[in-house]
C-alpha cells in the first residue's frame, strides 16, 4: 500500500490540528497515524494514490482557525502501516521548535454553547476549545500541556476528560478545557474584600456598571477598569481616580451594531474587529455621543468586541458600550493577580469581578487603525503574540538572535530558524514592574522556543535600559553584542514584514519619529535613509534644532517652538512683528533668557532632527497643549485632529521648506518659510484648522519632493515610510498617495507597529544580516 | 619673628609666578605669609615636610579628594571650603571623628594672590569649624594655560570609635533610608554660577562639613547605622545605586518625601535636570535599622545641617538590585545609574 510521510510546520499544536487530520484521513479512507513532535506535526498516511493526493490537497483548506501552516513537505514512505485504522498517537517531544498560538477570541461554536440553556456550559465564562481561548496568557513553560499552564490547578471532570480524549470532539486536547463543574469560578467582591452574595456575578456586574460604579474586571491578559461609557459622571470619576486626564479610553460594545451607533465602521475595520485577535480598532467617531471624557478632544473612538465568554456575558446585559481601560495606577502596567488588584486598585474601583485562573503572562489589548487603505497595528500584544513571522529568503541560516527592543513601547524579538517572534507589547521600561515583566518575558520566550542567543542586538542609545540589560546578558551568555541604529531598525523591520529578501537591493526611506540616537552622537528623528538589512546611509534629515532642557522639551511643547523660532529668526524682531499672537505672549512669559543661554552654550540642550518635536513646535504655535503634554505625541495628535476636517481642501504653503547641503553632503530640510507663513496666517486670523492642514500638506510636500529627488539620484523607487510620526493618518496617506502617483512602491508597516513597538524586529534582522555576512566573509573562498 | 624677606608679599595686586613653586625663597615666603599665617597651627608652624602626631587608640581612616571647580567662588562657598568639606565628609562617612588634613595646591601662573588668599582664608575657616586642621601641605605652580587657576587636593585622617561599623555593603532588607536635607542645591548653584544663568532666587550651594552631624548620629545609635554616604557627583540617584549594588539589595524611595527647595526644583525644571542626579556637598544618606529610624531622624533634625532630614524609603530584597521610586502619581519608576551626560532617551 503506498504511503506518504507529511511534515507540517507552523502554528500546528494546541489548535486542533491532529483531530482535523484524523477526520480528513477517515474521509479519504486512509490508515496510518499523526503525532506532534518538536518540529510540528508529522503524518504517516497509507491508502490508494488518489486518496492520498486528495488528502494532502485538502490539508491547507481544512486548517483549524488558529492554525498557520508555514511549510508542508511530502515524502514517499517505504514502511508498512502499524495500524489498521488512522490514529492519533502520543506526542514525541524531542526539542521545541513549534510555535505557540496566540490567545484567541471565543469561536462561534463556544458562543453557541454558552448561549444554549441546555448546554452544560450555558453562561460559563471560561468556555473554550481548540479553536479559541487562552494560550500565551496562561502558559508557564513548554510543551503546551495543561500541567504547564495555570489550568493545571483544575483537574478535568470525567465529561471534560472524555471530550479531551476524543479525536472527534473539538475539545480534543484542548489544554484549557473546563466546565462549570471542574473549571475556574468567577465571583464579585466589594471594596472590603467581601465576596458578594449573588447568583450570577456577571449579570450583577453589568447591573453595577449600569448604576454608575467602576468595576475592576479580571480578564484574559490582565485587569481592566470598567464603567458605563455613556455615564459622564462615571467616566469623569474613573479619570480622576486613575489620574489619567487626557489619553483616550478603550471601549467594548456587545456587537458591531452597537459600535456603529457611535462610529463609522468600514468593511476592513469590521473584519479587524471580528478577527480572532479582537484588537481595539480606532474608528472615526460619528453618530450618538458617549460621555465626553471617554476620548476628550479626539475624533476617534477605540472599540473592541467581547473576546472571552466572560466579556460576552457581561456585555449581553449592557446596551451602551463600556469603558474598558487597563487596570492600573497612572502608567503602571495593568495588574494581573487578585491580591495585587485588591491592593493597587483599592482607590480606583468600587467592585472587583475576580476569578481563580491565574494570568501568567500580562497581555495588553492590541490596538489597530486603518490608514492608507490597510489595517495597521499600533500596539501588538493580545491575540498576536507570540505568532512568528516567517522571514524572507536569506535568513534561513541566521544565528539565534535576541533583539532587546526600545525604551518606551518596548517589545523584544527572538530570531531563529528563519523566523522572528516579536513579544507582546511590554511597555515603558522605566517602570520597575515593567522591567521585571520584561526580564520574566524574555526568560519565558527563551524557554518556549528552546532558545539560546548567539547574538544580542541593542539600540545604540547607551541610556536605554533595554540596551543596558542586553549588554549584561551578552556578557553572561557570551553572546555577540550588536548595537543597531534606531532609524535603520525601523527601516529594516518594515522590509522584513514585507518579505523583502536579505540580498535585495537597498530602498529609500523616510523615518520620522520622536528621537533615536544617531551615529554621530546627535539625536535623530526626521531621517531620509538609503539602506538594506545590513547597511544604511543617511541621505537627508531635518534641520537640527536644540531641545532646550533635553527630555523636558518632550513634556513642554513651547520649548520646541522657541528653539525653532530662535533658529530661524531674530527673536527681538519677531516679538515686535507678532506681539499680538498668543504664542508670542506665552513665550514672553517664560524664562527665555535662561533658555537662550542654555541653547547658546549647549547646556542640556542637545541638537536633534526630531520630527516629533517639530510637530510639537507647530502644535504649540496653534495653542494645542503649548504648555505641557500628558503623554507622548499628544500635541501632534491634536494637530492631526484639528487638520482632519479641512485637510482635503487645503494645499502646502508655497516655499515652505528649503533643502541645503550639509558638510557631509546630505540634504538638510529647513523650515523658515513654513514658520513665516504660519505666523502670518495667525496674524491674519486664518482659521487654525486650515493652518494645521497646511502644515501637514507642507510636510508631506517636502517629504515627497526630497524622496523623489533622492530616487532620481539613486535610481531606487522602493520607499519605506515608518517611525511613530507616520501614525499620523493625514501624513501617511498624503505622502503614500503622492509617491505612488509618481510611480514609487511604498512600503509601510502593518502587522508590526511603526512606532518603537516594531523596533526589535528591525534590530533582529539587521543583526542577522551583519553577523551572517561576517561569517560568510570570513570563510575561505571555495575552489 | 622678624620678617626674613626684603619685601612683604603683595597680596593686593600680586600674581602667582613660577618662582612660587620653585622651592626657593619666593615659595617659602608664600608659605609663610599666606598658608601658615591663615592655617595657623602648631604642627604646621614646625615647618617640617610632614606632620608628626600621636593618635588615640582605634581604627584610622584616610581619604583623599582632588578639587577642580568652575567657578572658584560661588554662592555658598568656594574651592577652599569645598576642598575641606569634601574630605571631612568622606572621612566622616565612616563614622569617624576627623583628626587632620593635608592639602596640596596646584596654582596657575598669573593667578591673583588676592584670590588665593581669599581661598586660603575660607579653607582655614572651614577646617577650623570642622575641627580638622590643615597640618601639612604642598604647593606647585604650573605655566599659564596649564591649570584652571587653582586645583586643591586634600587628604584627611580620622579615627573610628569603638563599636561603630559603617560600610556601603551593610544595607539589609528592612533598613530605613534617611536623607539629611534638600537635594540639588550645590549642582544647580555651580551651574548657575558657571553659565551665568539667572533665576528668580539665588541658589546657594549646600557645601558644609558633616562630621558634627555624623557625631551626633553615631552617639545616638552607634551600632545601628549601617551605611553613610554623601551624595556628591551623580547626586542621590548615584549614591543609592552604589549602596544597593555594594550591599546586593534593592531600594524603594518615595518621591514626595525627598526634600527639595522650591527654587532648586524650579531651576531644575527650567534646565530640564533631574534633581536626583544633581550634586550635593553637604548632605548625607544614612541607612539604619528601621527600629532606630525615628530616633535618628529626631537627632538629625536637631542639628543645623539636618533640619530638613527625612526618612525617604526603605531597603528591600531584590535580585535585580533596582532602586525604585514611588512617584507622586503612585507609579514606581526605576531610578537608574546615570549614563554619561543626561541625554533624553524618550521620544
Amino acid at each position: 500500500m503506498p504511503g506518504k510521510a507529511i511534515r507540517i510546520r507552523g502554528v500546528v499544536q494546541g489548535v486542533g490540528f491532529r483531530p482535523m487530520i484524523w477526520h480528513l484521513a477517515k474521509q479519504h479512507r486512509l490508515i496510518g497515524e499523526v503525532w506532534n513532535d518538536g518540529l510540528g506535526v508529522m503524518i504517516h498516511a497509507f491508502g490508494n494514490a488518489n486518496d492520498l493526493d486528495a488528502f494532502i490537497r485538502q490539508i491547507p483548506l481544512n486548517k483549524p482557525p488558529l492554525a498557520r501552516i508555514d511549510n508542508l513537505e511530502v515524502q514517499a514512505l517505504d514502511v508498512q502501516p502499524q495500524n489498521d485504522e488512522f490514529c492519533i498517537v502520543a506526542s514525541q517531544h524531542n526539542g521545541v521548535e513549534t510555535p505557540l498560538a496566540a490567545d484567541a477570541a471565543t469561536c462561534a461554536d463556544c458562543l453557541a454553547d454558552i448561549a444554549d440553556p441546555d448546554n452544560r456550559r450555558y453562561r460559563y465564562p471560561f468556555t473554550n476549545c481548540t479553536h479559541c481561548g487562552p494560550r500565551l496568557s496562561i502558559i508557564r513553560r513548554v510543551p503546551y500541556d495543561r500541567n504547564h499552564t495555570s489550568m493545571a490547578e483544575f483537574a478535568m471532570c470525567p465529561q471534560c476528560k472524555q471530550e479531551y480524549d476524543d479525536p472527534a470532539d473539538r475539545r480534543f486536547h484542548a489544554q484549557a478545557n473546563c466546565c462549570p463543574d471542574c473549571g475556574p469560578k468567577v465571583w464579585l467582591e466589594d471594596r472590603h474584600g467581601q465576596q458578594m452574595d449573588c447568583d450570577d456575578p456577571i449579570s450583577r456586574t453589568a447591573e453595577l456598571i449600569r448604576q454608575g460604579y467602576i468595576v475592576a474586571i479580571k480578564g484574559l491578559g490582565g485587569f481592566h477598569l470598567a464603567c458605563n461609557a455613556a455615564d459622564a459622571d462615571a467616566v469623569a470619576r474613573l479619570r480622576e481616580r486613575k489620574r489619567r486626564y487626557a489619553k483616550p479610553f478603550a471601549l467594548m460594545a456587545r456587537n458591531i451594531e452597537t459600535i456603529a451607533r457611535y462610529a463609522i465602521v468600514n468593511e476592513q475595520e469590521n473584519l479587524a474587529l471580528h478577527d480572532k485577535a479582537a484588537p481595539i480598532v480606532l474608528l472615526t467617531a460619528q453618530g450618538e455621543m458617549l460621555a465626553p471624557y471617554v476620548a476628550p478632544n479626539d475624533d476617534k473612538l477605540g472599540f473592541m468586541l467581547p473576546y472571552t465568554p466572560l466579556h460576552t456575558l457581561l456585555l449581553q446585559d449592557l446596551d451602551a458600550p463600556i469603558v474598558l481601560t487597563s487596570g492600573n495606577i497612572s502608567d503602571e502596567p495593568q495588574c494581573t493577580c487578585n491580591d495585587e488588584a485588591r491592593e493597587k486598585l483599592k482607590e480606583l474601583a468600587d467592585y472587583w469581578l475576580l476569578h481563580d485562573r491565574d494570568i501568567v503572562n500580562r497581555l495588553d489589548d492590541s490596538v489597530a487603525r486603518m490608514m492608507d487603505g490597510k489595517i495597521r497595528l499600533l500596539r501588538r500584544a493580545r491575540g498576536y503574540s507570540p505568532e512568528a513571522l516567517v522571514l524572507p529568503s536569506g535568513f534561513e541560516q541566521a544565528d539565534n538572535i535576541l533583539a532587546m527592543g526600545a525604551e518606551l513601547k518596548n517589545s523584544f524579538c527572538l530570531l531563529k530558524n528563519g523566523q522572528a517572534v516579536v513579544s507582546q507589547h511590554i511597555g515603558d521600561l522605566a517602570y520597575a514592574a515593567v522591567q521585571v515583566d520584561y526580564r520574566k518575558a524574555i526568560d519565558l520566550y527563551r524557554q518556549l522556543y528552546g532558545f539560546k542567543p548567539q547574538c544580542i542586538a541593542v539600540d545604540n542609545h547607551p541610556g536605554y535600559l533595554s540596551a543596558q540589560y542586553g549588554k549584561t546578558l551578552a556578557e553572561t551568555e557570551a553572546a555577540v553584542l550588536v548595537p543597531v541604529q534606531h532609524h535603520h531598525a525601523h527601516l529594516a523591520a518594515c522590509l522584513a514584514e514585507h518579505g523583502v529578501a536579505l540580498d535585495a537591493p537597498p530602498v529609500l526611506a523616510a523615518i520620522f519619529d520622536g528621537l533615536g540616537m544617531g551615529d554621530d552622537g546627535e539625536l535623530w528623528g526626521g531621517e531620509f535613509l538609503l539602506g538594506d538589512y545590513k547597511n544604511y546611509t543617511r541621505l537627508g534629515h531635518f534641520q537640527p534644532i536644540a531641545l532646550p532642557g533635553g527630555a523636558q522639551a518632550m513634556r513642554e511643547p513651547w520649548r520646541n517652538t522657541y528653539a525653532q523660532l530662535l533658529h530661524y529668526f531674530d527673536w527681538q524682531t519677531l516679538q515686535q512683528d507678532y506681539a499680538e499672537l498668543d504664542i508670542i505672549k506665552l513665550l514672553a512669559s517664560k524664562p527665555l533668557a535662561t533658555l537662550a543661554t542654555m541653547i547658546g552654550k549647549n547646556i542640556n540642550s542637545p541638537l536633534s532632527t526630531s520630527c516629533g518635536r517639530w510637530f510639537d513646535a507647530f502644535a504649540a504655535v496653534l495653542g494645542l497643549h503649548s504648555e505641557q503634554v500628558w503623554y507622548e505625541g499628544q500635541a501632534a495628535i491634536a494637530l492631526e485632529i484639528l487638520a482632519t476636517p479641512v485637510f482635503a481642501g487645503e494645499k502646502p504653503y508655497p516655499q515652505a521648506w528649503a533643502i541645503d547641503r550639509s558638510e557631509g553632503g546630505s540634504s538638510v530640510l529647513s523650515w523658515q518659510g513654513l514658520w513665516q507663513a504660519v505666523l502670518d496666517d495667525l496674524k491674519h486670523d486664518v482659521d487654525k484648522a486650515r493652518i494645521a492642514a497646511r502644515i501637514h500638506h507642507s510636510l508631506a510636500d517636502a517629504t515627497v519632493s526630497l524622496l523623489n529627488d533622492l530616487s532620481r539620484q539613486t535610481g531606487i523607487d522602493s520607499i519605506v515610510l515608518s517611525g511613530g510620526v507616520f501614525q499620523n493618518r493625514l501624513l501617511l496617506e498624503a505622502v503614500s498617495e503622492q509617491l505612488r502617483k509618481s510611480g514609487k512602491t511604498v512600503l509601510s508597516p502593518q502587522r508590526y507597529p511603526m512606532n518603537d513597538g516594531g523596533l526589535a524586529l528591525g534590530q533582529a534582522v539587521i543583526a542577522a544580516a551583519r553577523v551572517n555576512s561576517v561569517q560568510m566573509d570570513s570563510q575561505p573562498d571555495s575552489v | 619673628m622678624p620678617n626674613p624677606y626684603t619685601t612683604k608679599l603683595n597680596i593686593a595686586t600680586g600674581k602667582v609666578d613660577l618662582s612660587h613653586g620653585g622651592g626657593g625663597r619666593a615659595m617659602a615666603q608664600l608659605i609663610d605669609e599666606l598658608f601658615i599665617k591663615h592655617f595657623d597651627n602648631d604642627l604646621l608652624r614646625q615647618r617640617n615636610d610632614q606632620a608628626l602626631f600621636t593618635v588615640p587608640a582605634g581604627r584610622l581612616v584616610i581619604s583623599t579628594d582632588g578639587h577642580v571647580i568652575s567657578p572658584l567662588f560661588f554662592p555658598g562657598g568656594d574651592i577652599g571650603s569645598l576642598a575641606v568639606h569634601g574630605t571631612v565628609n568622606d572621612v566622616a562617612m565612616s563614622g569617624a571623628k576627623p583628626l587632620y588634613l593635608a592639602a596640596g595646591f596646584i596654582l596657575e601662573e598669573g593667578f591673583p594672590l588676592a584670590d588665593l588668599e581669599k581661598i586660603v582664608i575660607s579653607m582655614a575657616a572651614a577646617a577650623k569649624r570642622a575641627g580638622m586642621p590643615v597640618v601639612t601641605g604642598d604647593t606647585k605652580v604650573v605655566e599659564r594655560g596649564k591649570g584652571d587657576g587653582v586645583f586643591i587636593t586634600t587628604t584627611g585622617v580620622g579615627i573610628v570609635p569603638e563599636g561603630v561599623n559603617i560600610s556601603g555593603d551593610r544595607a539589609q532588607p528592612g533598613c530605613a533610608i534617611l536623607l539629611s536635607g534638600s537635594i540639588g542645591d550645590h549642582g544647580v548653584a555651580i551651574m548657575a554660577g558657571r553659565e551665568n544663568l539667572q533665576f528668580d532666587t539665588t541658589i546657594v550651594s549646600d557645601s558644609a562639613a558633616l562630621n558634627g552631624l555624623v557625631a551626633d548620629m553615631v552617639a545616638a545609635a552607634p551600632a545601628d547605622i549601617f551605611c553613610l554616604r554623601d551624595p556628591t557627583r551623580g547626586g542621590l540617584a548615584t549614591a543609592l545605586n552604589e549602596l544597593a549594588q555594594q550591599s546586593g539589595v534593592g531600594m524603594i524611595i518615595d518621591e514626595t518625601r525627598i526634600p527639595i527647595k522650591s527654587e532648586v526644583k524650579a531651576a531644575c525644571e527650567i534646565l530640564g535636570l533631574d534633581p536626583l542626579y544633581v550634586a550635593n556637598e553637604g548632605k548625607l544618606v544614612c541607612i539604619c535599622a528601621a527600629a532606630v529610624a525615628d530616633e535618628l531622624l529626631a537627632v538629625m533634625r536637631q542639628h543645623p545641617l539636618g533640619g530638613d532630614a527625612a526618612i525617604i524609603g526603605e531597603v528591600i530584597a531584590d535580585k535585580h538590585g533596582f532602586v525604585q521610586m514611588t512617584t507622586a502619581f503612585g507609579g514606581r519608576r526605576i531610578v537608574d545609574w546615570p549614563v554619561g551626560e543626561q541625554l533624553p532617551r524618550i521620544c
